[in-house]
């Protein structure tokens, strides 16, 4: 590529009270893993980055499976690596549920028998107190949660591999972990089977008070289920923050790709147009129309997650009138930063969140483009990305975890 | 069975008794070894590799022979386990079984490692996540999924173990209802005037359970394969 590389920034999660710390270094011949970051409690954090960044090595560096040169990691105030300390915890004391890319059921056990498996052993486990109990859901719910019912008495070579993962799902569940860790759960799957699974991978999110790392290279998945995100280069992190800031850095570019770059942001329902159909939803200051699905769930006040393309807003000067693209926003510009060796990234603030515009260079000089320029930002689409997690009211997580009758 | 004579029938029952005890005896090792083997990383490791297969490529006789040394009355082994646990091997059908574990040893291993070679370490590292410690996960994955390759390899050293005949009679002569199995029966009608026919009947036995036993392992293999689904 013609342009410099991005400059590496590194951005810290404000995260009110964090439940997973990691700082390792690990070497792999010629390839160098070093990290550090945090992971809320609950939440998700995306563990995002091309294939081959490292993000695999750094999970099993967290889970255990895999021992760094140096390092700390500390879980729920728990130290379960310090190499300066000597102090090796292993991964099967660790706590920490993982759910492989290729589900690993036991070949040799029923779907029952695996999810026993898990159980048993954490029931036996000592130190495990009656408030993490009613914490984790029982085997019931467990079961119930990801409609694993009809499957029980199903050897896992005979199940599909949708069906497979759900149950490794509700296995990593059943070991009551501390910390859930997703390591590409849906990369082995064909698209309509990770459309049937990331339903289950949501409702996990918001009804489930654990913190979650959910490991993945496609952009989407990170979309619909993060809200944070650690992106990952060539074994550095490159940046880490929240959704809606990462999407606005220029380095993400190069790993998403030009055309998936775009702001995302939460949006309020404020209801439904009559006459087109389309959905109100409050944005900033402004308000956008935007066509929803039967299945997105759209009543009035709730929170909906949108992106909108760096490709799909025009920059105008004023307002257009006479135009066929309905959503206009008012906004002021922010920054303008170099996209390619023809193309500018424009952020514009529309009183809250950011919007990014591609315009041609030609266009960043001929409309004078520059920061603190009153402009309008004209949205010819906005996605739907699913719903943001639920916000949890603050303090400690057992107190904000869902009960479960009969755990 | 009434064509067979009750020598031939004391042979065969005595060889069933002596492939059956080596094979339980080598069991434990065959899979300690194999372990190591396989798992574990140590100085000596290519030693001990070259010794469990050792009795593939000396002659039975010495491998008799050298039992005799360590395991005879006088032998170092023979005489500890004489004092301590007033056990004696030579000249007993527990010995014959030692010879025939002795000699049937690398088959076993060979088996054993191939079936844990092919465990998918994925698996026992799944386990280790759910909570499994070391000793659980061998015994509640790596074991079972072992299971076909071990069965069908203990089932071969079986058959295997019912015709071993060098390191037998030299280590525990050929004693009629107490070491003499069907090879050994075989060997002496073969000796004798007229024992042909008897030798032929003893052949052809010998035959039939070495063929049933490739059998019966393939057999164990294919259904236990089938149970896992790979």
């Amino acid at each position: 590529m013609a342009d410099a590389a991005p400059a590496a920034s590194v951005r810290h999660l404000s995260v009110r009270r964090s439940a997973l710390h990691v700082r390792i270094d690990k070497r792999r011949g010629a390839f160098r893993l070093e990290a550090e970051f945090a992971v809320p409690s609950p939440g998700v954090v995306a563990l995002f980055g091309r294939s081959g960044c490292g993000k695999t090595t750094l999970s099993h560096v967290i889970a255990g499976l895999l021992e760094p040169d140096s390092g700390r990691i500390e879980l729920d105030g728990r130290v379960l690596l310090d190499t300066a300390a000597g102090t090796v915890v292993p991964a099967e004391r660790r706590e920490i549920g993982y759910v492989f890319q290729d589900a690993r059921l036991f070949p040799h056990l029923s779907v029952a028998g695996n999810l026993a498996y898990a159980d048993r052993r954490a029931e036996r486990r000592a130190g495990i107190d009656a408030a993490r109990r009613a914490r984790h859901p029982d085997r019931e719910t467990v079961v119930q949660l990801l409609a694993l019912a009809p499957l029980l008495e199903r050897r896992p070579y005979s199940l599909s591999g949708g069906e497979r993962q759900r149950v490794a799902i509700a296995r990593a569940l059943l070991s009551r972990p501390r910390l859930l860790l997703l390591d590409e759960p849906l990369a082995s799957l064909d698209a309509a089977r990770r459309e049937e699974v990331l339903p289950y991978l949501e409702m996990l999110r918001d009804e489930i008070a654990l913190p979650i790392i959910y490991v993945s290279h496609q952009f989407d998945e990170v979309l619909r289920l993060a809200t944070h995100v650690v992106l990952l280069d060539a074994g550095r992190i490159l940046a880490q923050g929240d959704l809606g800031a990462i999407s606005l850095l220029p380095e993400l570019r190069a790993i998403i790709g030009p055309d998936a770059v775009g702001a995302i942001f939460s949006a309020v329902v404020l209801g439904s147009d009559a006459d087109s159909g389309l959905l109100r939803v409050r944005i900033g200051q402004g308000e956008l129309q935007i066509r929803a699905s039967d299945r997105d769930s759209t009543g009035r006040d709730e929170t909906l997650r949108l992106q909108v393309l760096a490709r799909d807003v025009i920059v105008a000067r004023e307002e257009p009138r006479a135009i066929s693209v309905r959503n206009h926003l008012r906004g002021v510009v922010t920054t303008v930063a170099r996209d390619d060796a023809e193309t500018d990234l424009v952020s514009i603030d529309i009183g809250g969140p950011t919007l990014l515009a591609r315009v041609t260079r030609a266009a960043t000089r001929d409309l004078g483009l520059r920061s603190g320029l009153p402009v309008w930002a004209l949205i010819k689409s906005v996605t739907l990305r699913g719903q943001p997690p639920p916000k949890q009211p603050p303090g400690d997580a057992s107190a904000t975890g869902r009960a479960y009758p009969g755990a | 069975m009434t064509w067979l004579s009750s020598e031939e029938l004391s042979a065969l029952h005595l060889s069933l008794i002596v492939a059956g005890r080596s094979v339980l005896l080598n069991l434990p090792f065959a899979i300690g070894v194999a372990w190591l083997l396989t798992r574990r990383r140590f100085v000596g490791r290519m030693i001990l590799d070259a010794v469990v297969h050792l009795p593939m490529v000396l002659p039975p006789v010495v491998v008799g022979y050298l039992l005799l040394l360590i395991c005879g009355r006088r032998g170092p082994v023979g005489a500890w386990l004489a004092r301590v646990f007033d056990v004696e091997l030579v000249f007993n059908r527990n010995g014959a079984a030692l010879a025939t574990a002795v000699m049937c040893f690398p088959f076993m291993v060979r088996a054993v490692r191939l079936s844990l070679e092919a465990v998918d370490r994925g698996l026992e590292e799944a386990a280790c996540t759910l909570g499994a410690g070391p000793l659980d996960r061998f015994v509640t994955i790596t074991l079972p999924l072992m299971l076909p390759g071990v069965l069908a390899g203990a089932v071969t050293a079986f058959a295997a173990g019912l015709g071993e005949f060098g390191a037998v009679i030299t280590f525990v002569s050929n004693i009629p209802g107490e070491t003499r199995t069907l090879p050994l029966a075989l060997y002496t009608a073969l000796q004798a005037p007229g024992g042909d026919t008897e030798a032929a009947r003893l052949a052809a036995i010998s035959c039939t359970l070495g063929l049933g036993g490739l059998l019966l392992a393939e057999w164990l293999t294919r259904r236990l394969r089938r149970r896992f689904g790979t």
